[in-house]
């Protein structure tokens, strides 16, 4: 039966909420934390911060990654930059500023507790950061510099070069080290979660399984945090690192983790296109582009002539023409949106047709090569790299592609999913993106979850409730080892005709043609037939080579894509539900007469939170209350 | 549409860490220009499936040169023959129809082989862990503009932290050294006003752990840097090793 979800928001102003949160919460005594054992799942931004800053309030951490070391998470390949509100170019940001840009920015499908209080600790984040020795850009004087993402017209976007989220990542993970050093975290790498535990009705364990020797493991504890990140490898081809998955998220989720608005997805616009069906994953050419580069295609349909050959009034600069305030800098839904219209008009470019210009020539004759290659000079190498083409001198072509998830498991204010004793932090949970991320704005809620608001809400958790001991011996972990053993045994044992790659390519296809950037009733239903028929084929005529006790990818990635063939499933319904456009969820039925999203806001103001059961998933609402932003219509013109 | 190659590989295989590798000798017809080489490796890989057979075992996830999680030896190079980039940043169009590639592990008593071309870096994470960090406990930050950096001194703090953990600058020592992965993040530290108090503990422990890791010394060879996909100089090593003996001589 359908209900509606309590979100837990404190009372009091929106400003206030946080600090009344704090106030009255309550404290692990200090020499008490020690006896408590959390198990913190995944190490990109928000799991390598929460571990860190655990352990150093004393708690005894347990952390686990998939790759050979935690200072590889995913979250190490963000490029553009993290927002924060410091205001330091005195151009008119606010903690408001932020919050309402992010607000809006998300399509009025956010909470707005949730997203004040990561404005509000954004700040704290930077000089965390700066204090762990984070060599972020600095102007001559020795001061921070900052600069544009879309979305905002303030400059709030804290950088190292093109490689921000390596650089926060590294600090976040050097964190971690000095506390394994310390022997208050102990690390388990190349581990992959298979289940989560539950005994008595709470979190207290996990399954793993060692990725090198095969081995199952029991690990326990008084409370899991998941930070295991998104599920954009469901559409086989996106930006997401190959190991990227759903798996411990979803498990979770069968185990009684509500999954939370799984139809919103962001198309980021500006990747390097496909250029062929051997084609493993796309590459981002970051946002931050856009502060430099000019967005065109040809007026005329089919115009074949090379880039520099199309005179000025050939362009159609569409973005500066559709949206004058914002230009180039649109946010990334709409940006994603023009680019296929323009696509489907027939004026894309490049060998495929699937593809726009990113244009350099002006912004390099008005402030000179030198300065580009100081802003971008590592993206334009990576981009020659795999193009062969020097974007100096001829335009960059460009195609949007997935690139991170908004929706995600549910969870409360305090970061706790329906699974009590389950926390879910950074692009795992669903809570502060709506149907659209900003531009840096993911790096800011990584962090912000795992610095700045678990060690408080975790503690809350921690005081209020008791932990009878456990031991790894009890039925619920007996039942949980068993089945992750008969699932890889059964994975093993069919032995057909198709690969696991085969399988992931087809169901990104369907995903990527239903639901991608546009969606339609009649497509969703489709797909959820499509989606369903290639499971079944999948369980019957997989072909998952090697052995299980030994490193063995192809079994990891077996387990994954069938978790994503049950996911893909479920965002179908989720778009075919939500009879609205909103944010990155563009149904063609649901748009004005200019090619606009148009919400609809009497009917869908609400989170989908959708419930597995044995019977089929169940969809709870969450309603959004907003009291301090008026909904209008989203317009960057 | 771009042309079709024939690419012979010659891959190191190694049932694990204990077994006996050897190299076998696979076609691949259907490569081309544009693939990345590890996709070249997935084609392989999905012929060897078809086939029944076992496939080649590599690490890898962000296949855009920034994890560090790829590194294999192709034909005696480190990442292969294009400088500054990473194997899964190295595209068929540097090769030509009938070629022959030669692939190798990371060959280094610091990093033992798990299976085929991967390998066990952990001696990296226990090196960092010995204080290649700042002593920072969340929440005790000042304002972040309230420590002014020297343009310069960020800027070259930035290049060495680029480091990307890969072991490249490992497998390409003739004396299998990790004093260029060391080096970079005491250079980084010690070119910020925050690493300072801990600048002396940090290179002592950081080159004691390198030491029991099994790693050789540093020569002056200069192949890591050659190697480097993120193209980090050895003066870091010159660095590290004014702040040791500074370290020592306190």
């Amino acid at each position: 039966m359908s209900t509606v979800l309590d979100s837990k928001i404190p009372a009091g102003p929106l400003k206030d909420k946080w600090d009344n949160y704090k106030n009255t919460i309550k404290l692990v005594n200090p020499a008490n934390k020690r006896k408590h054992t959390v198990l913190v799942v995944g190490t990109g931004l928000a799991g390598g911060s929460a571990a860190a800053t655990l352990a150093e309030l004393g708690y005894h951490v347990k952390s686990f990654c998939i790759q050979d070391s935690p200072r590889r998470a995913h979250s190490i390949a963000a490029q553009g930059g993290i927002n924060a509100a410091k205001n330091y170019p005195n151009d008119g940001d606010t903690v408001w500023r932020l919050f309402y840009d992010t607000i809006k920015g998300g399509d009025y499908r956010s909470r707005e507790a949730n997203v004040h209080r990561l404005a509000q600790v954004s700040n704290n984040i930077i000089d965390q950061c700066v204090a762990q020795g984070v060599p972020f850009a600095r102007e001559y004087g020795g001061l921070l510099d900052n600069r544009s993402f879309g979305g905002a017209q303030v400059s709030r976007t804290f950088y190292a070069r093109g490689q921000t989220g390596q650089q926060l990542l590294l600090g976040a993970y050097q964190a971690m080290s000095r506390q394994i050093g310390a022997g208050n975290i102990d690390m388990y790498s190349r581990r992959e979660m298979l289940d989560l535990v539950i005994v008595d009705g709470k979190a207290r364990g996990i399954i793993t399984r060692n990725l090198v020797t095969g081995e199952y493991e029991r690990h326990f504890g008084d409370a899991v945090l998941l930070c295991t990140g998104g599920y954009g490898n469901v559409y086989y081809l996106s930006t997401n690192a190959k190991n990227s998955n759903v798996t411990a998220a979803w498990r979770c989720h069968k185990r009684g983790a509500y999954f939370a608005n799984p139809c919103y997805t962001q198309i980021h616009p500006t990747c390097i296109p496909v250029s062929g069906d051997y084609q493993s994953k796309l590459t981002l050419m970051s946002e931050s582009l856009r502060n430099d580069g000019r967005v065109w295609v040809p007026k005329k349909q089919g115009d074949n002539r090379r880039p520099q050959d199309i005179p000025e009034e050939d362009r159609d600069y569409y973005l500066e023409r559709r949206y004058p305030s914002f230009g180039n800098l649109v946010p990334r839904d709409v940006a994603s949106r023009n680019a296929k219209m323009a696509t489907d008009e027939g004026r894309g470019v490049g060998e495929t047709g699937l593809a726009v210009y990113l244009d350099f020539a002006d912004s390099i004759k008005r402030l000179g090569r030198d300065v580009i290659e100081a802003r971008y000079g590592n993206l334009f190498e990576m981009y020659e790299r795999i193009t062969g083409e020097n974007p100096y001198e001829v335009p960059m072509r460009i195609f949007p592609a997935v690139h991170y998830t908004m929706g995600g498991l549910w969870v409360d204010y305090e970061l706790q999913s329906t699974v009590p004793g389950l926390f879910v932090l950074g692009e795992a949970n669903f809570s502060d993106h709506g149907a659209n991320r900003l531009g840096a704005s993911a790096l800011m809620q990584g962090l912000a979850d795992g610095y700045f608001v678990i060690p408080y809400t975790l503690g809350n958790y921690i005081a209020n409730n008791s932990f009878p001991a456990v031991t790894g011996d009890e039925d619920a972990f007996n039942e949980a080892e068993s089945a992750a053993d008969a699932r890889i045994k059964k994975l093993l044992s069919i032995q057909g005709t198709k690969t696991v790659t085969e399988f992931h390519r087809e169901l990104g296809q369907i995903i990527w043609d239903q639901v991608g950037m546009s969606r339609t009733a009649e497509g969703l239903r489709k797909a959820i037939d499509q989606i369903s028929a290639l499971r079944e084929e999948f369980w019957q005529n997989v072909r998952v080579p090697g052995e299980p006790t030994t490193y063995n990818k192809n079994l990891e990635f077996a387990g994954r894509v069938a978790d994503f063939l049950e996911l893909g499933e479920l965002m179908a319904r989720d778009a075919l539900e939500r009879e609205e456009s909103c944010g990155g969820h563009f149904r063609e039925e649901y748009q004005s007469a200019e090619g606009e999203a148009m919400r609809n806001d009497e009917d869908f103001t609400f989170v989908s939170a959708w419930q597995h059961t044995e019977s089929g998933h169940v969809l709870h609402k969450e309603n959004l209350e907003f009291e301090n932003v008026e909904l209008t219509t989203r317009s960057y013109k | 549409m771009a042309n079709s190659m024939n690419i012979t590989l010659k891959v190191w295989r190694q049932a694990g860490p204990d077994a006996q590798g050897g190299f076998e000798t696979y076609v691949v017809p259907d490569a081309n220009e544009h693939m990345s080489f590890l996709e070249l490796l997935d084609v392989l890989n999905e012929q060897l499936i078809k086939e029944g057979k076992d496939p080649v075992e590599f690490d890898h996830d962000c296949r855009e040169g920034i994890c560090g999680s790829c590194g294999v030896v192709i034909d005696g190079m480190a990442h292969g023959p294009q400088q500054r980039t990473a194997c899964c940043q190295l595209h068929m169009r540097h090769y030509k129809d009938g070629d022959t590639i030669v692939i190798e592990p990371w060959r280094a008593e610091g990093f033992p082989i798990i299976k085929d071309l991967v390998v066990d870096r952990s001696a990296f994470d226990r090196i960092i862990a010995a204080g290649g960090y700042i002593s920072a406990n969340t929440g005790a930050a000042q304002d972040a503009n309230a420590l002014p950096i020297a343009k310069y001194n960020a800027d070259l703090a930035m290049d060495y932290a680029t480091c990307i953990g890969c072991g490249a600058c490992v497998a390409a020592c003739p004396n299998a050294s990790a004093s260029l992965f060391t080096a970079a993040k005491i250079a980084q530290l010690s070119l910020l006003p925050q690493g300072d108090p801990e600048r002396k503990t940090r290179v002592r422990n950081m080159v004691d752990q390198m030491d029991k890791e099994g790693f050789g010394d540093c020569s002056n060879h200069a192949e890591c840097e050659a190697v480097c996909p993120k193209g980090i100089s050895i003066s870091s090593i010159a660095i590290m090793r004014r702040e040791y003996v500074k370290a020592l001589a306190d």
